[in-house]
């Protein structure tokens, strides 16, 4: 397909790692036409014109100690170090990778024997290994070079052993097993494409290496022998020089350092392009509020807040979008709703809607790269928290806002015992001594009906099931009392039963406590069995709210009574599951006017016009629809 | 019975056990413990229960992927473990398997028109020209654009992945499909794309299907025969209908009272 | 339970260090030709070379000889060296702690250098600091040791004349603390600055990684203050992928005193074994690399002991 970026454009596109292939690709020249070039012969020696300082006419760069030119030998000794980083290391791939992907291909004894093996090699430092080798073989370039390669081989064979590991149990070799593929064919088309990438970044982040290995050797006298020289050869014979002529020792370093500089770089843009892990921007540092734009811009063409202003929690024509590259995201685009004391309102929507984006954005917690609010605010009882001071939004999260989240696994720190982690959260916002904290978070566990609280409080998340760690999650939001909770799909990872339990526990709770529960989730009848109001979301809109029963019961929006009905309903088997055709609408290419119109069985081409604005069907219940609007 | 196409006697599957390094013997999981089902022709038994069952484990063995530490697992007659042991391609002529993480199932370095060609080649010998006109029947099968097969993975999304993953199952021409939670990575009005595809798939082919999911409403849907696991066991099986609306074991019927919105009616439609 | 993995992985270690001895001795049994002669060079008598190969057990299958090497071995006995006309373990002895010293020093301050610049540079991505910093370590992983010694020596002993460049004989000859200090100060750096980039660009990466995960949105969606949710929350999570590297370091400065030592003249087994490889003194040399493989063995286990006092799932695993 045309659209997908070379990887050589990637590559240069990077303006760094441009500089590196270019700094590489110069000397990488120079050296290959070292034969044709005017050069001196490296190995002529003239006594009478030794260590004669760079621009020395006829020696560009000076000359030695017995007056060879040093800039022949300098580019005769940089073919021959590049030459031998390049053969080590890829000689030191090909039979590491092999070990490693037969090591986990076949796994069983083979396996462990090798791996043994392996570790037993990497229990040397590396150098010194080579340093036996060679003082067994002897000193010279191609004992340094079998050197180089013997200790390298372990870090390949482990290395391509792991990459392999996650790629044999994945579900796509299975399929090529089922597809009636042989071993080898597997290994040759599934398993070997799939772990070359890895194979190339290791050898183009080890070249480098390599490449100061083996000048390292040279320049302790064990590599190359005279009068044959590699840059850490030279380096070797200018140590002793460096007080009298400094250039002699110091021009051949230079060039070492060039070359690894050059390497690294590429090795980096290397695996930049070809780890996905890495693509779109690398790693960010995720800041610790969302980015906002300035509240002149944000509250431009907003309401007066009117009531919502009292209430615990108003969302208000809020825009959260994402840039990556030159894609904007359009999370969300305009989502008002108001929370009420005591209220449980429901935000439902299939992955893309929008509705966690809106979810986090209340207190500030889309990670910012690559988040931002564009427009919109967010009251709290009249407080704008998008742009309230840090220490003020620090003092509302886990305070009067708390937050459970989805995952259980993921969103308790595994290093802390859980009772510290909710006592934490007690200390920061109640200012309660250590023994007082950790007895309230004991009570705690308890309320939340973890079993054996009082010891198990010293346990870590490794230790529970994921259903008891939703029940931390849950003891954690409610540990300061808070007014609002937001639960972020907080049992879409639980099994039913679980899942049944979890629910009954927070919605007890939340009464018990008076707490406001704001409940994300893809699931209607959930929504169905918590929730006093309900606001289905669609392209990052909200396209439908009301009482849960009104929307529910009645669904006024095209989109909500779609997806009404292509779920199936339990105890209701025969009743037919329509699909939607199509696809959920991309962020970054949301179509003008309703983003469902695509989708839709009744789409009008005033559906497509214009941006449609949410309208009453009755005193409570809205839908963003032109046949509502009429 | 004659009508089964598929028939699993006593199969426990164990995993671990040995011993560590030093000292302590690992401990044994059986994962699945004695179960024994059967699959009758055209029609699809669900297998529900949730995670840790040994409901996935059950669907591995029955194609072939693992094999049991005893108990048999037959097709046609013919023993499962026997034929991967001695003849892969017989039997994955007669069985094929959906993965349930829809782009997880797709080699990412091939383009559809590969992954698809593969079992065409593999276990039919079918020659170009006939491949080539075999992919774009299945593409079409699972209603996908025929030019799409010379796309790579990473650029369907997950519905088209999942239809993608069918098409390879159904390019072996299989009689029997084990569907592990084929539709639970995918969105609810995705996933009854997909549902509607399987029911099409299997009145117009004759397909038979084992359908193992968490999701109770969905296995309700889809299955004529219902079997319930829980750790390892088969608790309680038997036709849809009786399953639902009369379990009885207390396992089944805490499942079916922890179904969120159970209590509601359903909207009209 | 804590207890139960340290003694495992102490348990471990047996069959390790019979690895690393039978790598060693089978290295220096790759010597082409007979090994006596190597040893004793060309003009050695008849005599002079049986009496070798009987005390080398030459005349022994190769896993005899194995075995009475290993049992010597255990009993301190490393041979003699033919060139220094000593028993090994001798020299050895009086080498081993200088570079200990030298590494372990280098080691330090790499890591704590490496791991505080990798923070700031995390914390401040895309700031002015991170941007030296990571230029600094480009430079730093780019650069051959041996020749920064040389630039330190040139600059800071010969030019600026602030510093000994060398010829450290005596470690505990006159000078006292101090000066070793002061001889200590030019090597260490140049042993601690590459492993130091490398820490550096690991503990950013670490870092950035271990910031996006969903327990510190959990941290901050307590309201944690935001030094506690980078040094508590995410540091620590950080360091349990940092230590084993810290670990992995060890060999790395272990390995780079051989180069450190040549540049310095500083007096330890670095600086023998090169002296050991051109003079052929092949026992010197097998116990030189021993006692280092073994100390680097057992920083190895520290780290992973420490790992374990970090993160308890490796304490359960």
């Amino acid at each position: 397909m045309s659209g997908r970026p070379s990887a050589w454009r990637l590559l240069t596109q990077n303006g760094v790692v441009a500089f590196g292939l270019a700094l590489l690709g110069v000397m990488v020249l120079i050296v290959l036409l070292a034969p044709v070039l005017p050069l001196l012969d490296p190995n002529v020696t003239d006594v009478a014109h030794r260590l004669k300082p760079p621009l020395y006419p006829g020696h560009w760069l000076g000359t030695d100690q017995v007056g060879r030119d040093i800039l022949s030998r300098l580019i005769w000794g940089t073919r021959l170090s590049l030459v031998v980083g390049l053969t080590a290391a890829l000689v030191a791939a090909a039979i590491g990778s092999a070990i490693g992907l037969s090591s986990a291909f076949y796994g069983g004894l083979a396996d462990t024997l090798l791996m043994r093996g392996i570790d037993m090699l990497m229990a040397f430092p590396y150098l010194l290994l080579a340093l036996a080798i060679v003082a067994a073989l002897g000193p010279g370039l191609f004992n340094a070079m079998m050197a180089i390669i013997v200790v390298n081989i372990p870090f390949f064979a482990r290395g391509v052993r792991g990459g392999t590991l996650s790629v044999v149990n994945a579900d796509f070799m299975a399929a090529a097993r089922l597809s009636g593929l042989s071993d080898w064919q597997i290994i040759a088309t599934e398993l070997f494409p799939n772990v070359l990438p890895g194979i190339v970044i290791g050898v183009s982040t080890t070249v480098g290496w390599m490449i100061l290995e083996t000048a390292g050797l040279s320049f302790l006298g064990l590599g190359a022998q005279p009068p044959q020289a590699d840059l850490g050869g030279m380096l070797g014979e200018g140590r002793n020089l460096i007080q009298v002529a400094p250039h002699v020792a110091t021009i051949p370093g230079i060039v070492i350092l060039l070359l690894a500089v050059g390497i690294n770089l590429v090795g980096d843009g290397l695996r930049d392009v070809l780890d996905p892990k890495l693509k779109s921007g690398g790693l960010a540092r995720t800041h610790a509020r969302t980015a906002a734009a300035s509240s002149e811009a944000r509250r431009a063409g907003l309401q007066p807040a009117g009531d919502a202003a009292r209430q615990p929690l108003a969302v208000r024509g809020l825009h959260t979008q994402f840039t990556v590259g030159r894609n904007v995201y359009k999370a969300v685009g305009g989502v008002s709703f108001t929370v009420k004391p005591g209220e449980a309102v429901g935000l439902v929507g299939e992955s893309g809607s929008g509705k966690t984006v809106t979810a986090l954005s209340i207190a500030g917690l889309v990670a910012t790269p690559p988040g931002k609010i564009t427009r919109g605010e967010i009251l709290h009882h009249g407080e704008d928290l998008v742009d309230v001071p840090m220490q003020r939004l620090q003092a509302v999260r886990g305070g009067t806002i708390a937050y459970v989240f989805q995952d259980p696994l993921t969103t308790l720190n595994p290093l802390i015992p859980v009772g510290e982690q909710v006592a934490e959260t007690i200390r920061r916002h109640q200012n309660l001594p250590r023994a007082e904290a950790w007895r309230k978070a004991v009570a705690l566990l308890e309320s939340v009906r973890l079993p054996d609280a009082a010891n198990r409080a010293r346990s870590y998340p490794h230790e529970f099931s994921g259903g008891q760690r939703q029940r931390i999650g849950i003891a954690m939001a409610l540990a300061n009392n808070p007014e609002v909770i937001v639960a972020d799909e907080p049992t879409t990872a639980l099994d039913v039963t679980t899942q049944a339990q979890v629910l009954a526990l927070l919605n007890d709770l939340r009464r018990e406590r008076n707490a406001a529960l704001v409940f994300i989730s893809h699931d209607v009848g959930v929504i169905a069995e918590l929730c006093d109001t309900v606001h289905v979301m669609y392209g990052g809109k909200v396209v439908e709210s009301g009482p849960v029963a009104a929307v529910l019961q009645t669904p006024a929006h095209p989109y909500t009574q779609r997806l009404l009905a292509c779920v199936p309903v339990l105890g209701n088997p025969e009743r037919k599951i329509e699909p939607i055709p199509g696809l959920p609408p991309a962020t970054n290419a949301l179509p003008e006017g309703c983003a469902f119109a695509p989708r839709c069985h009744l789409a009008e081409a005033r559906c497509s016009a214009a941006e449609i604005e949410l309208a009453p069907v009755s005193a409570d219940h809205f839908a963003r629809c032109v046949r509502v609007a009429a | 019975m004659s009508g089964m196409v598929l028939t699993t006697r006593d199969v426990v599957r164990e995993f671990g056990g040995g011993r560590k390094w030093f000292g302590t013997p690992r401990p044994h999981v059986r994962a699945v413990d004695g179960v024994s089902l059967d699959v009758a022709r055209g029609r699809t038994l669900g297998i529900v229960g949730e995670s840790g069952c040994g409901k996935s484990t059950m669907a591995r063995m029955m194609v072939g992927l693992l094999l049991p530490t005893s108990g048999t697992i037959e097709i046609d007659g013919a023993s499962v473990a026997d034929l991967a042991r001695t003849d892969r391609r017989t039997l994955h002529r007669k069985v094929q398997m959906v993965f349930q993480d829809p782009l997880g199932s797709l080699n990412p370095r091939k383009t559809v028109q590969q992954i698809l060609e593969a079992p065409l080649k593999a276990l039919h010998g079918m020659g170009r020209a006939a491949r080539r006109d075999r992919v774009a029947e299945l593409m079409s099968l699972v209603s996908l654009r025929a030019e799409f097969a010379e796309r790579y993975p990473h650029e369907f999304s997950g519905g088209q992945s999942q239809r993608i993953g069918i098409a390879r199952a159904l390019a072996a021409n299989p009689e029997v499909i084990v569907l592990d939670e084929p539709v639970s990575a995918l969105d609810v009005s995705v996933q009854a794309q997909v549902l509607m595809l399987l029911a099409d798939l299997q009145a117009r082919l004759g397909l038979t299907y084992v359908f193992i999911s968490h999701d109770l409403a969905v296995v309700e849907t889809i299955s004529d025969e219902v079997a319930v696991m829980y750790f390892g066991k088969v608790v309680e099986r038997g036709p849809r209908a009786r399953i639902f609306a009369d379990p009885q074991h207390e396992y089944t019927k805490l499942l079916l009272a922890s179904i969120p919105g159970a209590r509601r009616a359903g909207p009209p439609g | 339970m804590l207890n139960s993995y340290i003694l495992r992985r102490l348990l471990l270690i047996v069959p390790v260090l019979f690895g690393v001895t039978v790598i060693v001795f089978l290295v220096i049994s790759l010597v082409p030709g007979d090994p006596a002669k190597a040893i004793l060079g060309t003009f050695a008598t008849p005599d002079a070379v049986a009496q070798v190969r009987h005390d080398l057990g030459l005349d022994e299958s190769l896993p005899v000889q194995y075995g009475i090497w290993l049992v010597n071995l255990l009993q301190g006995d490393f041979g003699r060296s033919y060139i220094l006309h000593k028993p090994v373990i001798v020299e050895i002895g009086a080498r081993l702690f200088p570079t200990l010293l030298l590494a372990g020093v280098a080691l330090v301050l790499s890591s704590v250098v490496g791991i505080l610049l990798g923070i700031i540079a995390a914390v401040r991505q895309n700031s002015w600091p991170d941007k030296v910093i990571t230029v600094a370590v480009l430079v730093g992983i780019s650069t051959p040791s041996f020749w920064l010694g040389i630039l330190l020596i040139f600059w800071f002993g010969v030019r600026l004349a602030w510093l000994p460049v060398g010829g450290m004989q005596e470690m505990f000859g006159g000078g006292g603390v101090l000066d070793v200090a002061r001889h200590m100060v030019l090597p260490a750096c140049a042993l601690a600055a590459v492993a130091g980039a490398v820490l550096v660009r690991l503990t950013r990466g670490a870092m950035l990684e271990v910031m996006r995960q969903d327990y510190v949105r959990t941290a901050r969606a307590k309201g944690l203050p935001e030094r506690r949710v980078i040094f508590v929350h995410a540091f620590r999570n950080a360091l349990v992928g940092i230590i084993p590297v810290i670990g992995l370091e060890a060999g790395f400065v272990l390995g780079g005193a051989v180069y450190i030592e040549t540049v310095f003249q500083w007096p330890g087994i670095g600086r023998m074994l090169v002296s050991a490889i051109s003079t052929r003194d092949i026992l010197l040399v097998q116990g030189g690399v021993l006692v280092i493989a073994v100390a680097y063995v057992i920083i190895n286990l520290l780290a992973d002991i420490a790992q374990s006092l970090l993160d308890p799932r490796i304490r359960a695993a």
